[in-house]
């Protein structure tokens, strides 16, 4: 049969963000797939470099859209340990908190965006409808829905009150019931198990050989999660399991999102519950001694890594962060071989792709002479003034 | 009078409009089922309206003449076929025996329409769901055929409006034709591309499928033959499977016919909300296994009782 090459993005209907495959297909069966990342790049790394660390925090908490929280902790972690800061309990708890009522976020909308994918829209509907409950209770919390922006050097800005850790009980008594309808759906309803079953396979020693992180990991039977792991925020003091199973498939994906969910609603309550007084913040200098630091984050797509190198001025020297899809994407295109058209956007969906947070570096190629340069960051921004300028654009 | 019936009622106007209702009224029941609020009553009208508005683009490398009247010719064969089917009593405005037949082609059109407009555009994604379109059609379309072919052998005609007289007297025969009724369901739903049959556009695969390329007038074309299809099919189920109450006042007839129609179009919503949507191969896979089979048990039952009635 003849093989044909489709574009699969930049924009495409299955990706929320631009990113491009081009997939090889023999009839409607997958032979091939080539990914080219790099449409989102921000330069938020160089970025940091030129910013303060109190604006960097801001910064940082915009990498990603869904989990803010995950990289803002994540980097104010490493910068705290340069630091050495000793943040108070209390906030550490609530840090835990608002990171594990992200991760529910998160996990539900990543339960309806899968199930839009396999065209099954009314999942898509309740589990945003069940969302909303969570995204009031952050905007309460907070003051906003999405990059919270609780996170200060040396603890938290705000403290939360009695009726809310009350409200927030409540809700989560309501999203329990919830989740537990969905596991329902999840192990009785025949189209989804057919359409997730078998598909995407990635086995164990695929995880360990390409690295695989987080969930996508944890549904192919490897026990690895950074909250148990590598304890830090208020983990090491709450009980909670982590979820795995051997499916090794989409279908194992959505059964460890869904049983995590469970148990984030366990651990918000024992967060809830064993909340201690006192204050929640310290003060912390504007000028960072230098030294380098090294924090890992389970965040609801896998494992965040950071790196923060301080020269003792109030900038970072360089900051590195590897977002948990960057992790995962040579394992998605392991997992896209051979399998039908039909099951790529389930695919690609399964490892809960934010392709935003993983664009890192560009290197710009010219198609023509093939020649390729790396920009520095005065470069690209003097690019960018004068793309715009020559589309008649002024700034 | 005759054009009337044509362009009027129950022609092409009453179809277009009893169409778009229809539209509203899945697209509401769909919404109303997934906890979320729904379109306005007027929204289909509005999007047919705004579509004719939109200027026509026709693919450079695509078959422009074909691109151009395909739509056209689904329309025009849809609307064609209602002149068979009963709505307001057991006649419907012309019958010969044989007219299912003629009625089941008619309803066959548009599908390959759809695929020679995908295969006209020449794009990726059209040609994708233009073999889609193509693939399915075989899957569903000897099982729909063996439903309604069934039923017309108990009756012994071979014209709808036969058919449904016989069944209206005949009061509990419908009874022997359940299997047949759920088998025809199944069929439509892939007949309409709707989920878990809507291989053939999945938007998440494969953008538009058949009518990525098309905008403007000639999707509207499309949309509109596509909602006519579902008056139409609906109609010929309910003359077919749901023969009661046809000897009524005509007027009684027609409301009556409505009701038939509103309640297959909230079948096909409700089927539409609790599946997700299979895989083509899945799809044939289903439907030679199960419908293909479960068609030729209604064949034989029709069979055993014709016989036995004689």
């Amino acid at each position: 049969m003849e093989k044909i090459v489709i574009p699969i993005g930049p924009q495409h209907p299955a990706l929320k963000e631009p990113e491009s495959f081009r997939v090889i297909l023999e009839g409607e069966k997958i032979v091939g797939v080539s990914l080219r990342l790099g449409y989102n790049h921000r330069g938020i790394e160089k970025a940091c470099e030129e910013r303060t660390y109190v604006q960097d925090l801001y910064l940082i908490e915009r990498v990603c859209g869904i989990c803010s929280h995950s990289h803002s902790t994540c980097f104010i972690q490493a910068v705290e340990e340069i630091a050495g800061i000793e943040v108070p309990k209390r906030a550490l708890y609530l840090r835990t908190l608002v990171g594990e009522l992200e991760r529910i976020h998160s996990h539900l909308l990543w339960l309806g965006v899968a199930g839009h994918e396999i065209g099954f829209d009314t999942l898509f509907m309740y589990s945003w409808r069940d969302r909303e409950i969570i995204m009031d209770i952050l905007a309460d919390l907070t003051g906003n829905r999405v990059n919270y922006g609780i996170n200060a050097y040396g603890g938290v800005k705000r403290d939360v009150s009695k009726e809310h850790l009350q409200k927030i009980l409540k809700a989560m008594d309501t999203l329990e019931e919830r989740t537990k309808y969905y596991v329902k759906v999840a192990t009785e309803e025949i189209t989804l198990i057919k359409r997730l079953s078998g598909v995407g396979r990635l086995t164990k020693a695929d995880v360990e050989a390409l690295d695989a992180v987080g969930p996508v990991a944890r549904a192919s039977g490897v026990d690895r999660d950074v909250r148990r792991d590598d304890p830090y925020a208020a983990y090491g003091e709450v009980e909670f399991k982590v979820i795995t199973v051997d499916n090794e498939d989409v279908y194992g994906r959505t059964l460890v999102r869904v049983g995590e969910l469970m148990e984030s609603y366990s651990i918000i309550r024992q967060v809830i519950n064993n909340l201690p007084d006192g204050p929640i913040n310290v003060r912390v200098p504007r000028k960072i001694p230098a030294g380098e630091a090294f924090s890992r984050y389970e965040a609801p797509r896998g494992e965040d890594v950071h790196y923060v190198k301080a020269n003792g001025s109030d900038k970072p020297e360089r900051v590195k962060l590897r977002a948990p899809t960057l992790a995962n994407i040579k394992p998605m295109l392991k997992m896209l071989e051979n399998y039908n058209l039909a099951d790529l956007p389930i695919i690609i969906a399964a490892i809960d792709p934010c392709f935003s947070c993983t664009d890192r570096t560009i290197s710009i190629k010219k198609l023509d002479t093939g020649s390729s340069e790396i920009m520095d960051w005065k470069s690209l921004r003097q690019y960018s003034i004068d793309w715009y300028r020559r589309k008649g654009i002024k700034f | 009078m005759s054009l009337v019936y044509i362009l009027v009622f129950p022609g092409f106007l009453f179809l277009s409009i009893s169409g778009m209702f229809l539209e509203y009224v899945d697209r509401k029941l769909y919404a109303k089922m997934q906890n979320r609020v729904g379109p306005p009553w007027f929204q289909p009208f509005a999007d047919f309206v705004k579509l004719l508005a939109k200027e026509n683009l026709v693919p450079g490398k695509g078959k422009k003449i074909m691109f151009r009247i395909l739509p056209f010719f689904a329309l025009a064969a849809i609307a064609t076929s209602i002149i068979y089917i009963p709505v307001w009593g057991t006649n419907a405005l012309f019958s010969f025996n044989g007219d299912i037949i003629v009625v089941l082609y008619l309803l066959s059109i548009p599908t390959l329409t759809f695929f020679l407009a995908g295969y006209s555009s020449q794009s990726l994604f059209s040609l994708i769901g233009a073999v889609r379109t193509l693939t399915q059609f075989f899957a569903y379309e000897v099982p729909l055929f063996l439903a309604f072919l069934s039923a017309a052998l108990l009756a012994g005609s071979w014209s709808i409006s036969d058919i449904s007289a016989f069944y209206n007297h005949n009061h509990w025969y419908w009874l022997f034709n359940i299997i047949g009724f759920g088998v025809s369901m199944v069929a439509l739903l892939g007949k309409l591309e709707k989920v878990p049959f809507d291989i053939p556009e999945a938007e998440t695969e494969i953008v538009g499928g058949t009518f990525t390329e098309y905008s403007g007038k000639l999707l509207a074309m499309f949309r509109l033959a596509i909602d006519i299809e579902v008056v139409v099919c609906a109609a010929l189920v309910a003359a077919v499977f749901l023969p009661f109450g046809m000897d009524l006042h005509p007027a009684l007839v027609f409301v009556l016919f409505i009701v038939k129609v509103l309640f297959i179009v909230a079948l096909l919503s409700l089927l539409r909300t609790v599946f997700a949507r299979l895989r083509i191969d899945q799809m044939v896979d289903f439907c030679w296994k199960y419908i293909a089979p479960l068609s030729f048990l209604q064949l034989i039952v029709n069979i055993i009782v014709q016989g036995i009635k004689i």
